[in-house]
């Protein structure tokens, strides 16, 4: 009696409706309902959808991407499009791509952690898998495009009898470390996120198999007091940690670009705005698979229109400031006066060669993007997929703009010349894509799939202080 | 195989119940328990004593050695084992050790967190006592324990299970430590 008491006086207390905020779940009917709700996925038989989807991802995976790899590392990266004056092709571009689609998840799942955000537990941990898979994709390009990859060990600092050291004055070294670090870290802290809700795949599996693989995964996580007080230091302290990579990643990128003398690429403001272009792309990835899984997973509930809503705002915003960006770019160029400047920036819309991506990123970053500021579009799952779709392609082509756009026509006219993929370019590029969403399908599918133990937390069940989770009147 | 009894399993149904318990067994004079939660209860640290957890100080560690490393590599690949002049600049000078130092940091710091939570957390655990009763599953799930240890200096199997119950626990049991 209570209990009932006290949520009459608690409404009572509660701001009207319209200010009130909307619950992390929908919904909710206490913590094991949760628990059952949340690990049902990866207990359920394998659906349809996903042996379908996970065919030709596997296929582009396991064949496409290994030919297309082999082929080029054992013939040479002539293969490629790549050729004077374009030594950077679709190599570099989708490496951009690859390292931006990861930056939007760390952000949501750090960034957001550290603001106290209690949505973000819903989608924290696709948006981590999300991280940590495309890293892999991107780390692979800088890797191969060196052109002869069995030398690869040469850009780490390894002592060697010909005395060769990396030198670390050059930003392309620096780019060795951050990739590296990125997978590293994220991959540390997918991992531990996860720790505890191995531990609740470990108490509800029915075979052995199943639970010889959980109990190693958890290593005893048994949720006491003690572990948790110490788990929530270091989820802290990797939240920050992780933080400074969303800065500092896509920024060693940019400065890859801005340190050449090319026109079109060296502007101070490069290192902004590749960490602002890859967050905008992540998001764009972001809005597609939540859309997608919310539904095929049966998660509605848990990943909410709310949800979705506030990702689709971050997108807007994210798109705003790469806006601003693009029109700081044009305008410094024109401010500039300098004949070279205005050359290429004047040719990214009205040039015969790469007019086209051009006028792509214009019309998808800038115009498509401002359709999220009405409140139906971003209720609608549909159409933000297609949304989050055209935005990865407006993103791709801003790095096509960028990268090749301003190479294929340098200071000398004799220094022209033309970049078009060849069929290798396009098959790794299928391969890469084939890769990341096999694995992605493969977590989906066997992983918890959603943070268990944060939702919990982001419950009134889980509150102490609330009459859901057993506060009494006059004291806790 | 000879068995011992290792302490006190009782159950809660909320956080709330399970906090209220864990003040009045501390009231009580109870050292060796231990309250298990399917997510981290806020207030519980406070309840339980606990200071400032020494893993943020194992990350700061990790990450400060590896400033330091990577800031003493770059001016001993560059400056000292084997010089290379670039651009007529200084063959060392700090900003340009500080990317690969601050990168290298944050992997320090990321993996003095991960392996400083797991050292003090004494895990990988792989055998314990509570993984036997089938109750304690219910940790991960819906359940709020606590266990008092039988090596409790006020530790009586019937005392302490009536006091637990009193507390409004329910299902308080023994749990046996097979050795």
């Amino acid at each position: 009696m209570s209990e009932i008491a006290n949520i009459e006086e608690l409404k009572k207390l509660a701001p009207p409706a319209e200010l009130r905020r909307a619950p992390v779940v929908e919904g909710n009917q206490g913590l094991s309902w949760l628990t059952d709700k949340l690990s049902a996925f990866a207990e359920a038989k394998v659906p349809v959808w996903w042996k379908i989807a996970f065919v030709p991802a596997a296929f582009a995976a396991t064949v496409i991407f290994p030919v297309c790899l082999f082929y080029q590392v054992f013939t040479g990266v002539g293969v490629w499009g790549n050729n004077h004056p374009n030594m950077w092709g679709w190599d570099i571009v989708n490496f951009i791509w690859w390292v931006g689609v990861a930056h939007a998840g760390t952000l949501i799942s750090a960034m957001l952690f550290l603001t106290r955000q209690h949505w973000r537990t819903t989608i924290g941990r696709m948006a981590e898998a999300m991280t940590v898979f495309s890293v892999m994709m991107a780390g692979l390009y800088p890797a191969i495009h060196v052109g002869r990859a069995w030398f690869d060990w040469f850009m780490f600092p390894v002592p060697t009898s010909n005395g060769n050291w990396p030198q670390f004055k050059s930003p392309l070294m620096w780019d060795v470390f951050a990739v590296n670090t990125y997978l590293m870290v994220s991959s540390l802290f997918f991992f531990m996120g996860m720790i505890p809700d191995f531990a609740v795949l470990r108490d509800r599996s029915k075979t052995r198999v199943r639970k010889t693989i959980f109990s190693i995964l958890a290593m005893g996580w048994t949720g006491s007091a003690w572990q948790w007080h110490n788990y929530e230091k270091a989820y802290v302290v990797l939240c920050g940690l992780c933080t400074l990579l969303v800065f500092t990643v896509s920024s060693i990128v940019g400065l890859d670009f801005c340190t050449a003398q090319i026109a079109g690429w060296h502007a101070t403001i490069f290192p902004l705005y590749f960490v602002i272009g890859a967050v905008f792309c992540g998001f764009g990835m972001m809005l597609c698979l939540l859309t997608s899984l919310r539904k095929l997973c049966k998660l509605e509930e848990v990943i909410t229109k709310n949800h979705i809503d506030k990702v689709a705002k971050l997108c807007l915003v994210s798109g705003l400031i790469i806006n601003y960006i693009y029109l700081m770019e044009f305008f410094i160029a024109w401010y500039s006066g300098d004949p070279y400047e205005r050359w290429v920036f004047g040719h990214r819309f009205f040039g015969h060669n790469y007019a086209f991506f051009g006028w792509m990123m214009m019309l998808i970053n800038v115009l498509t993007t401002q359709l999220l500021w009405i409140k139906k579009i971003r209720a609608n799952m549909t159409v933000l997929f297609f949304i989050g779709v055209a935005i990865n392609f407006g993103m791709w082509s801003e790095r096509m703009v960028i990268v090749v756009g301003s190479t294929n026509q340098d200071f000398l006219p004799a220094n022209w010349g033309l970049y078009h993929p060849t069929i290798w370019d396009i098959g790794l590029y299928i391969g890469t894509l084939g890769a990341f969403f096999m694995l992605y399908l493969l977590f989906v599918k066997f992983l918890p799939v959603i943070a268990i133990s944060e939702v919990k937390g982001a419950t009134p069940q889980g509150d102490p202080h609330h009459p859901l989770g057993g506060a009494q009147k006059g004291g806790h | 195989m000879s068995s011992k009894v290792y302490g006190l399993m009782a159950e809660f149904s909320t956080p709330g119940d399970l906090l209220r318990a864990a003040e009045k067994l501390r009231a009580n004079g109870y050292a060796k328990w231990e309250p298990f939660t399917p997510l981290p209860i806020h207030g519980l640290d406070k309840v339980m004593g606990y200071k400032n957890s020494h893993v943020g100080w194992v990350a700061l560690a990790g990450g400060a050695f590896m400033f330091l490393n990577v800031a003493f590599l770059v001016w001993f690949t560059n400056a000292f084992e084997y010089p290379i002049m670039v651009g007529g600049k200084p063959l060392f000078s700090p900003p340009m050790t500080f990317v690969p130092s601050y990168i290298m940091m944050i992997m320090g710091g990321a993996f003095g967190a991960l392996l400083g939570m797991l050292g003090i957390n004494q895990l990988p655990r792989l055998h314990n006592p509570l993984f036997a009763k089938k109750r304690f599953e219910g940790v991960t799930c819906d359940k709020f324990i606590i266990v008092v240890g039988a090596n409790d200096g006020k530790f009586c199997p019937d005392g302490t299970k009536k006091f637990l119950e009193s507390l409004g626990a329910q299902n308080v049991e023994i749990v046996e430590d097979q050795e």
